[in-house]
Parts: structure tokens; sequence; C-alpha cells
């Protein structure tokens, strides 16, 4: 793999820190009026989601990491592993750990395209797409007519996300959902 | 690339406010009776501080092909003019750093440089204060900050006297960087622009003196009457944690002129950077005689960028290296 040295730092750029993979999010340049100058560096760990801020002196280098981004459709779930499909055609599939998954476990649905990220060819995180359509299997009795006024309750997911919804939504219909902020957004 | 890709880094709207501020910055030397001049930006000397890097072209000219530099400032020029009797004179200058890209940086940046034969610093300083004012007329209170001063206030460390080892743990730590090979400038760059940079300018307009003579540039060195340390004659403005001037007395010796050139050049020879062609037309001129006096080089896309209220100087610039 290449390494990269500050001047090449720039948002989106993969590299390795402390042995884990990272995506630069921001790089700054410091440089007091007449001195040496710093690239003040903000990193996402790729494993963890957690945002690194690190000081390199300028010509430093980092070594570029092995990670990619693909589409693959989500198939199922054995109780340990969750198993995806690559839509690229070559049924390539590939089984991802709780860990990896995180927080898109409450947004899983068959044949729905997640980003994959990978690693050494090892999935490391999964998102959901930003809308996703999912059906209501649990809430209270829709109230007949309330369909312009405000007040929600709590619904529970085929995914098993709960979120809240307005009080006209009943059981068994198809909800839009956005999955960054977690909340409705129309009947689907 | 998209389609929008051509569009303009700055609005319109903000380059006809550039262009009025552009135009109050000629009244304000105009007033005071100092001479607008225009340099070139290619020179066959560049220059060679060590924490520069100067871009530099090949090109023809009557002394057939020729490898020319593109200032980092408008600095060896004007002096040429000084020493040749000019008087006082400032000049906005295109002028080039290669790699310096980001928010408060770009690689080709407006210069606001001006000269003044006869001046003491401290009569340079007033006048760098009533130059911000007019753009910025709300600015707060100038407060003059010792270099020394502000590292034992905030760092409880004294930039002359503390041990380096001390100085080096220390800025690794507020940098989260190994520190153990680095020089004594090195760990006061780091801490000066990590830690007390962005501290400066929120009350008004702080002005950093008395720095270490190793940081001299091209200033005087002078022994510090109070403390009795050799510092630089230089002085720096900061407003809203932006460096916005570097100030100096101006050294006018030409054989110290040209052994800090040639310093610098085993410096950064030492550092692996390729040396730089030294300016002996410079050098020259301070032997023939440079008025002593005073000058300043001021950021104007900063000061711009301050005065219009943006989060960035691409925001006050028609197109941004990034868009050029």
């Amino acid at each position: 793999m290449a390494s990269y040295s500050t001047n090449e730092f720039k948002g989106g750029l993969k590299v390795m820190l402390d042995g884990d993979p990272c995506s630069i999010v921001e790089n700054e340049l410091v440089k007091p009026g007449k001195g040496q100058a710093f690239s003040r560096v903000k990193l996402r760990n790729l494993i963890t989601g957690r945002v690194w801020e690190r000081t390199f002196k300028s010509g430093e280098s980092l070594e570029g990491a092995d990670v990619l981004d693909l589409e693959m459709e989500y198939l199922y779930s054995d109780g340990d592993m969750w198993h995806f499909m690559k839509t690229d055609g070559s049924f390539e599939q590939y089984a991802v750990e709780k860990k990896a998954l995180g927080d898109t476990q409450k947004w899983l649905k068959e044949q729905v395209p997640y980003t994959v990220t990978l690693w050494n060819d090892n999935a490391i995180s999964v998102s959901p797409p930003n809308f996703i359509e999912l059906e209501v299997i649990e809430t209270d009795p829709g109230l007949k007519g309330d369909t312009a006024q405000g007040g929600s309750k709590p619904a529970t997911l085929s995914s098993g996300a709960m979120v809240r919804v307005p009080l006209f939504i009943n059981q068994g219909e198809v909800l839009k959902i956005d999955t960054r902020s977690g909340e409705y957004v129309s009947r689907a | 690339m998209d389609a929008t890709d051509w569009q303009p880094s700055a609005s319109i709207e903000t380059l006809r406010e550039r262009a009025r501020l552009l135009n109050e910055v000629r009244r304000f030397f105009a007033e005071r009776d100092v001479l607008e001049v225009e340099t070139p930006v290619l020179g066959h000397g560049g220059s060679t501080d060590v924490h520069l890097d100067s871009l530099s072209l090949t090109a023809t000219t009557p002394a057939g092909r020729e490898r020319l530099w593109l200032q980092t400032s408008p600095e060896f020029h004007m002096k040429r003019l000084l020493a040749a009797g000019s008087g006082p004179i400032f000049q906005l200058a295109r002028s080039f750093r290669d790699g310096e890209v980001g928010r408060r940086h770009n690689l080709e940046f407006s210069m606001l440089e001006w000269y003044r034969p006869g001046f003491s610093l401290s009569e340079l300083i007033d006048e760098t204060e009533a130059l911000i004012r007019t753009l910025l007329p709300d600015a707060g209170p100038r407060r003059l900050r010792r270099y020394r001063g502000l590292f034992r206030e905030q760092l409880q460390v004294d930039p002359f006297t503390t041990p380096l080892e001390s100085l080096r743990r220390l800025a690794g730590e507020r940098g989260g960087l190994n520190m153990a090979d680095s020089d004594r400038d090195g760990c006061l760059d780091l801490l000066m622009g990590l830690v007390i940079e962005p501290t400066l300018g929120h009350h008004g307009i702080d002005v950093v003196i008395d720095y270490p003579a190793s940081q001299a540039a091209l200033a005087r060195r002078q022994r510090d009457p109070e403390d009795g340390v050799e510092v630089a004659a230089r002085f720096e403005v900061y407003v809203k944690g932006l460096e916005l001037a570097n100030g100096y007395d101006e050294l006018t010796d030409a054989s110290e002129q040209a052994a800090r050139f040639a310093d610098d050049n085993r410096q950064r020879e030492r550092l692996g950077k390729s040396p730089v062609d030294v300016d002996t037309r410079l050098v020259a001129a301070l032997r023939a005689g440079m008025p002593a006096g005073s000058g300043v080089a001021l950021g104007l896309d900063r000061l711009i960028q301050l005065a219009l209220g943006k989060h960035s100087v691409a925001e006050v610039m028609a197109f941004a290296t990034p868009a050029c």
C-alpha cells in the first residue's frame, strides 16, 4: 500500500493510524507566523466510528489503508453472523459480525442494498440507505379521522427498530423512515 | 469535476465588497503619502526561509533559459527600491507559498506590504493598528503581549530557559505526536500554533512582541532591556485567532543578511529540502545602503475575511486554488 505525506492528506483519504484504518475528515494547516508548519488532522476511526484529532509535522506520512465501500444486499442472519451479497452480479457473499454491524442492525431488511466497508477484505462497518421502507408490526390501534392533528405514539417495525409515528398509523402499514435521524417520514 | 465547477469561490457581492475595501486601503496610504509600487512576482533569488517552500519555474529571458523564483512576499524587490531612495512605499502583491492550502491559507494570496524608513517598530505597530481599524472599525482595544509572557501565562514554561526536554514533552503531549527529535524552535512553533494562537485576538487586537532571537528571520536582533535575553525586533498581529501581520525592525547589515541566507540554506539541506538561489542583488543593495526603518507584511485576504465575517480565505477570493 502506498504511503501519503501530510500535503496529500485530504477529506476521504483512507490511512492507517495506530493499527486501525481511518478516514481523513479534515486537514488544517497550523503555522505560526514565521515558523514550522504542522497539520492538525481529524480522522474517523473506521472500526470504532470515533473521531480522533492528531497533529503531524509537515512532511510526515501515513500508510494508506486498503479500504473499500461496496454495495451489498442483506440476505439473512444465522444468529452469529449477518450475511450480505455483492450487487455487482458476482454473487460473492460476506459475513458480518455484530460489532461491525453496530446500529445498522435495527435497520436490516432482506434484499435492501447497504454500503459495506471492507478493510483487507473483512467487513468492518455497514451503513443503511438514508431511507428505508419497513412494516409496522406493533402499535396501538390507529385513531380514525385523526390525520391532521399532531401527537405521536411508539411503533415497532419489522426490523426491530422503535420509532415515533403519527396517531393515525395502523399495524401492518408500510412506512418510509429516515435512518439517519430514525424518524418517520411518510406512509410508503 | 461537476457542471458547477467553473463557479467563482466568492460571490459577486463579496467581490464588490472586496473592491471597496481595497480602495479604502489605497486611500489610507495616499493620505499618508506612502507611494504605491508594483514589483515583479518573479526573481532570480527566492526566499531561503526554512519554513517556506518557494515555487520556481524555468523561463526564456534575454540571458537564455533561467530558473526564476515566485516570491513568497515582495520584500526583496521593495527593499531594493528603499535602497534606491524611494522613501515610504506600499504594495498589494500577489505572493506564492507551495503547499499552503487550507481554511486560512491559499497557494497564492494577496500580501499588503509596506515600508517606513525612519519608523521605529512601535510607530509601525501604531500604523498597522490604524490600517486594521480602517477595515475592522469595531475591533476592540489593542494589547501588547510579550512572547515570553504568553508562554509563562498559558503553559507555565519559559521559552528561553525551560530545558529542551521539558518543552519536547509538553509539545508532544499537546499535539499528540513525537517531538523527541525537534529543536527548541520546533517545539515553540507547535505550542504557539496549537495552543496560544487560537486564544489571541478575541477581545481586540493582540500584538505579540519580543520573539526569540532564533526566530528573527529578517528582523534585527537586540538585547531585551528587562530580561537580558536576546530577542528579535519583530511583531505579529492577531485578531480572532488569525495571524494578520508580521512586522520587522528591518535588518540593514549586508554581511549579516548574507550570513542568514547561507545559514538558512545549510539548515534546508540538513532537513532534506533543496536550497534556494540567494538574492545577491538584495545583498548588494544593502551593501550600498538601505535606510534604517520598519516594514510589515499583512495577509490582506484574511483581513478582508474578518471584515466581511467569512469563515475562510477562499470565500473572499475570486478563485481559490482548488477552483483555479
